[in-house]
């Protein structure tokens, strides 16, 4: 249990250096790549692997890589995606921080394996700070000798490019983060066609997230049957959560998929349970977008099992009992928490943050972010929550990107497994609205 | 808008254009607009604000129109359109911050510095700005200004900051 495999060293003093990364094994895996194996054969190890997107949506990364269109004279890029701004989400602010090597090195792994000689690390500019830890980074693996022309004396040539974004969660979909590194506004693009055949400059291109590409070192050293056998079935691996709100230790932990729930929030390696005096109320697994959970269903399937830190357990039940992994933004609610507040809040982010190319999502998060407003500022109407559930199925599924998905959700979820909070807020304004008034009826704390 | 604009009116710092032409250089031929955005950056780092001058001199510099450059500066929250003052204060007001305890911090922030998210203090030392996630939920409640990320908020912590960056 409790691989280490992107945060084995994340604590050696100068760690940030090249000369302590090395010093640590760093950029092994870069000469075993480039010295003794194909691309292909990279390709291959990756896809033995079975490791998952992990900037939410789990795609697997090896058969994503085999979709890559190879079309002769024409330049491929990876694009690694450092947007991270999914509420909850911050394992891939404190990889890059820590370790920048780590996401270098996976830089030219993948970049070799996809026959990328250009490619960029995409990074929210609010993280410019970053921005500079990656760029010195870069100069010193330059200067080693691991970048730029014929690198290890390889024939191969790589050079890395760091882009600002300029403040836009929507540029984490693939597609807008594209249009935002010509240098337009990030609207997603329609798809087909898929980056695969179409995508930075109408070129073939790979979009992989941080934490994603970090893995790939790693692989390439122990081998992709290794690494499929850390996690659980389809799980394979590790994966980094962060971890907020209401625990003791909130932070970035590596864990190996399969860890039970469970286990996750109350052992001390790692949240260390509920804030002292507390209850655990509600669970939202990965990243704002997912539903939300209550205690039970969160610790437990519809079966009675333990619910276990997987893809395939936390969306088990589909979404009437159940959730997904998402990003790994594991935020927990403890009974001091409003669920109403919470999910007006969310509300209000997704509104901000959508692009307005597509009606329902343009206009559909604008009034689900109004009716929740008025619901938790005593002003609800007794249709409301029905109201609500009728924008958000009416968003779902109807939208160029799934931002749109992602808003509906949320606010579903609350209602699906909140609902007499909500009615609470409509019946009881005075009470409601009162500072830190929280529902206290009927629930399941643990 | 006249297309009779000053052109010396703006310019970036000797340093500051070396590194632009760099940034630019890093695309491929013909690309040059990719290099939108951090030039943006690089504008607002040396000005302090996103000017319509600012932005037509990016645009001369990256051979295209200058509404190219004013759409995508208004598409982007980290632009300031409008000047601001000597320290940007970014809240973050976002879902998991406020579990930490940020709401009750940022009406403290308003209070001491007696603006509301939007304004300026009149001595134009401090403006306040709202803005989503900033990456750091499990170190709430956050702010951001400029490059720094500050963590951890407390009330106290508050005063202290705002405190040493009155002097
Ligand atoms: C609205 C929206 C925001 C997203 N934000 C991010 C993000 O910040 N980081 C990320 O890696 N993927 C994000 N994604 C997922 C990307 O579109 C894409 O699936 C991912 O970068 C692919 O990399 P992976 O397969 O390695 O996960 C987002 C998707 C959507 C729809
Ligand atoms: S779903 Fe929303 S964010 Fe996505 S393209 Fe449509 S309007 Fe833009
Ligand atoms: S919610 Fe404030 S940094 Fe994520």
């Amino acid at each position: 249990m409790a691989t280490k495999i992107l945060t084995e060293h994340i604590n050696v003093p100068g760690i940030e250096t090249f000369d302590v990364y090395r010093k640590q094994g760093g950029y092994t895996a870069v000469e075993k790549a480039l010295k003794t194996m194909t691309p292909d054969a990279i390709v291959e190890e990756v896809k033995k692997a079975g490791v998952r997107g992990r900037g939410g949506a789990g795609f697997p990364m090896g058969m994503k890589w085999s979709f890559l269109a190879k079309p002769e004279g024409v330049p491929r890029y990876l694009v690694c995606n450092a947007d991270e701004s999914e509420p909850g989400t911050f394992k891939d602010h404190y990889l890059m921080k820590n370790i920048p090597h780590l996401l270098i090195e996976g830089m030219i792994i993948s970049s070799y394996a996809l026959g990328a000689n250009k490619s960029f690390i995409y990074v929210r500019g609010e993280l410019m700070y970053v921005i500079h830890i990656l760029e010195k980074a870069i100069a010193e693996a330059k200067a080693e000798g691991f970048l730029g022309k014929n690198i290890l004396g390889s024939g191969y040539d790589l050079e890395l490019v760091v882009q600002p974004g300029g403040g836009a969660y929507i540029c984490g979909e693939e597609t807008a983060l594209l249009e935002s590194l010509e240098g337009k506004r990030g609207n997603p693009r329609n798809k087909p066609p898929f980056p695969a055949v179409k995508g930075l400059y109408q070129c073939p291109t790979v979009v992989n997230n941080v934490e994603s590409i970090a893995t790939t070192s790693w692989i390439v050293n122990h081998g992709g049957d290794a690494y499929a056998a850390i996690g659980i079935g389809r799980s394979t691996g590790t994966k980094l959560i962060s971890a907020s709100g209401h625990i003791n230790k909130p932070g970035v932990y590596e864990i190996d998929l399969g860890v039970p729930v469970e286990d996750f929030i109350f052992a001390d390696e790692w949240c260390g349970g509920i804030r002292p005096g507390h209850k655990f109320k509600a669970l939202v697994a990965g990243g704002s977008s997912v539903p939300i959970l209550p205690a039970n269903l969160a610790l437990t399937l519809a079966n009675g099992e333990k619910r276990l830190m997987s893809y395939e357990s936390l969306s088990d039940g589909g979404f009437a009992t159940g959730t997904m992994l998402g990003s790994g933004g594991f935020i927990v609610f403890d009974e001091t928490a409003c669920i109403v507040r919470n999910t007006w809040n969310f509300s209000r982010f997704y509104h901000h943050e959508s692009c307005g190319q597509c009606s329902p999502c343009r206009e559909g998060t604008g009034w689900m972010e109004k009716v929740l407003h008025r619901i938790e500022y005593g002003h609800g109407h007794q249709q409301d929550i029905d109201l609500l559930v009728d924008v958000a199925k009416k968003i779902e599924g109807n939208t160029i990107c799934p931002l749109g998905d992602a808003a509906a959700w949320p606010v579903a979820s609350a209602i699906r497994h909140f609902r007499d909070e909500f009615q609470w807020h409509i019946d009881h304004p005075s009470e409601a609205t009162q500072p830190g008034a929280v529902y206290r009826g009927e629930m399941a704390l643990i | 808008m006249t297309t009779e604009t000053n052109h010396s009116a703006i310019q970036f710092t000797p340093e500051r254009l070396e590194r632009a032409k760099e940034i630019i250089a890093r695309y491929p031929e013909g690309k040059q607009k990719s290099a939108l955005l951090p030039l943006l950056h690089l504008l607002q780092e040396q000005e302090g604000w996103t000017s319509v001058e600012g932005m037509d001199y990016v645009a001369r510099m990256l051979d295209i129109q200058p509404i190219e450059v004013y759409e995508v500066a208004t598409f982007y929250t980290m632009f300031h359109l409008n000047p601001v003052g000597k320290h940007v204060i970014e809240y973050c007001r976002t879902g998991p911050c406020c579990l930490m305890g940020g709401e009750e911090v940022y009406a403290h922030l308003k209070t001491r510095l007696g603006i509301d998210a939007g304004q300026t203090t009149v001595d134009g030392r401090f403006t306040l700005k709202e803005v989503e996630c900033l990456a750091a939920c499990g170190m709430g409640p956050v702010f951001q200004i400029r490059e720094k990320y500050y963590m951890n908020l407390t009330n106290e912590r508050v005063d202290e900051i705002i405190d040493e960056l009155s002097k």
